[in-house]
């Protein structure tokens, strides 16, 4: 069984077929790359996976189960985290804070509890405090921890808006150009942080990219999109010698 | 919650003894006439203002969800309450407390119907509703039997009379602490950061695993039962009432309260809340002015601190102790001195 399978899977807004009979297919651990010339489909695929769009067709499958119908918030926990790709962190919550968000899920005590303050609540704080600057720790980030995240610099968000995401535990990690803005010594980091994190965290990865050095190097498999259709699909040597995926991006 | 186990410890037991203070120095006063019932009454209605600022900054400010209409709860509360009290026949201090939970769990009944379809959606639907519903509920109690309609509903007894003027402070003074006390605590909790991450980004929020709608709902349903509550205190302080107190420009004066104090900050909205009103009932002589001063101090608050007078912080007394017995012991230490 695979961690994750789509089927047919396509949507229509309104006269425009955004996405048309995408078959894919995740196994455990695995990194797989999309890509694909500008509005390709590449972040619609990310937000039907998410649960933000309502396929109009098709199948996704997460573990054998189907996740379509099911809201943002329980597709997150049963197990698909993603980031964004313009930043989307809170803000104005500290750095620690944005982590236990997607902790929320895993924590139990109840409204009642909190607003008098019993042991529980102390309790479950305590351990998600430690578990979030533990987390931290990974990204060298642990001094951060008390500030706003408004405050960090560009590189920084980037690694805590994928910080965020694992701390939701998912088993199918969703990068949504996890590179962009970055400079080439800022991506070859990037590059080692994408496998020390698979390694680490047990997941499977699947980002979108546009940066080749960095989808070539990290990616075992590659999908590539053009106007909604899937074009091409198989390891990067394969790829890169692909026709059609050399005219897709040449537009020739 | 940030800070060590002493130190939270420490807090606990200052803002608890302050607390403590303040409302035996009051209820003394009160009792033996240093305070007159007119100042009491002000007294009461200052923590009834309060209790209305406060759950309306969990709504606006924290979840971030503007509401146009929140004395359109408060009127359902004062109603219902009102006429639990004067119809049901028990010693008004059985049925007084009984009617406030009652003015309260119709309030939140009343957020419960309008809150459904207008927080399932993103944006500024709610503003908007419950605009409507204050006006189309201030209406209504117009032309309804029951609530004697634009006459006015007289005659609500109040707990406080000449020979012992303190029960309604009392209640109201309680009540605002307690509502502070678990909103506060509120905020602090996994629930708490929930709501706060929908204020910062909803989308987002939302694709972390927590589910917005449950605590839009929770969190707006639970500012109309506050609100319905200080409905039910403000109606037997006062004795009478009529539509016309809880019209629009009621819902904007505790909308000012909370901006002006800080969105996202409970002891901003209770600093406001408690200056703005005191200050409109010692400028009653000149109460056409009233709007024009209330906008020249938004305008001037506006221009200096856009972000209200507090901003996001909250102040405390045990912070501000802190803030001194650091600054005293850098003094006493040169910084040359302790990089040494």
């Amino acid at each position: 069984m695979h961690l994750l399978e789509t089927k047919d899977l396509g949507i229509v807004f309104g006269g425009l077929q955004a996405l048309n009979e995408l078959h894919m297919v995740i196994d455990d651990g695995e990194i797989v790359g999309l890509i694909g010339p500008n509005g390709a489909g590449k972040t619609t695929v990310f937000n039907l996976l998410t649960g933000v769009y309502v396929p109009s067709g098709g199948a996704i499958r997460l573990e054998g189960n189907s996740i379509i119908g099911k809201k943002p918030y329980q597709i997150n926990r049963i197990g698909i985290a993603r980031t964004f790709q313009n930043i989307r962190l809170f803000k104005n919550m500290t750095v620690a804070d944005n982590i236990k968000v997607a902790m929320n899920q895993n924590m139990k005590y109840k409204i009642l509890t909190a607003m008098f303050r019993l042991p529980g609540c102390w309790r479950q704080e305590r351990e998600v405090d430690k578990k979030a600057r533990e987390l931290l720790r990974i990204f060298d980030m642990e001094d951060t921890a008390d500030q706003m995240a408004a405050n960090l610099p560009y590189g920084q968000q980037r690694k805590l808006e994928i910080l965020r995401a694992l701390a939701s535990k998912p088993k199918l990690l969703l990068l949504d150009e996890p590179a962009a803005g970055m400079n080439p010594t800022e991506t070859r980091d990037l590059m080692e942080t994408i496998r020390d994190i698979r390694g680490r965290f047990n997941v499977a990865i699947l980002l979108i990219e546009h940066d080749m050095s960095l989808v070539m190097n990290v990616c075992e498999r590659l999908y590539v999109l053009d106007y909604g259709t899937l074009i091409a699909e198989g390891s990067p040597d394969k790829i890169r010698k692909n026709e059609k995926v050399i005219a897709a991006y040449l537009g020739c | 919650m940030g800070g060590t186990k002493k130190s939270i410890g420490v807090s606990y037991i200052i803002n608890t003894t302050l607390v403590v203070l303040l409302f035996f120095v009051l209820l003394i006063f009160i009792n033996t006439g240093v305070i007159g019932r007119y100042n009491t009454q002000v007294l009461t209605l200052v923590c009834i203002n309060i209790i209305l600022a406060v759950s309306l900054n969990l709504v606006t400010g924290v979840l971030g969800q503007l509401v146009l209409g929140h004395a359109g709860f408060m009127l359902v509360g004062a109603y219902a309450s009102a006429l639990f009290t004067k119809n049901i026949g028990l010693p008004l201090s059985i049925s007084f407390p009984i009617s406030l939970l009652l003015g309260g769990l119709l309030a939140a009944l009343f957020g419960v119907v309008i809150g459904i379809p207008a927080l399932r959606l993103r944006g500024d639907y709610l503003a908007i509703i419950t605009l409507g519903f204050g006006e189309i509920i201030r209406v209504v109690s117009y032309n309804l039997e029951i609530t004697n309609g634009a006459k006015a509903l007289s005659g609500i007894k109040s707990l406080s009379n000449r020979q012992n003027p303190s029960p309604m402070f009392i209640y109201a003074f309680l009540i605002a602490v307690f509502i502070i006390v678990i909103l506060f605590t509120f905020g602090r909790s996994r629930h708490g950061r929930a709501v706060i991450s929908i204020r910062e980004d909803e989308i987002a929020s939302e694709s972390m695993g927590i589910n917005t709608i449950y605590y839009k709902l929770f969190v707006f349903v639970f500012a109309a039962f506050i609100a319905g509550v200080a409905g039910g205190i403000f109606a037997h302080n006062y004795g009478t009432i009529d539509p016309a107190k809880f019209d629009f420009n009621r819902s904007v004066e505790i909308l000012i309260m909370v901006v002006l104090g800080g969105m996202g900050s409970i002891t901003g909205s209770i600093i406001s809340a408690g200056s703005l009103t005191i200050l409109s009932e010692k400028l009653r002589d000149f109460s056409q002015y009233r709007m024009i001063l209330y906008s020249v101090i938004l305008i001037i608050v506006m221009l200096f601190r856009p972000s209200g007078l507090l901003g996001r912080y909250e102040i405390s007394v045990p912070k501000i102790l802190r803030y001194i017995k650091k600054r005293s012991s850098n003094k006493k230490v040169p910084p040359e001195a302790r990089e040494e």
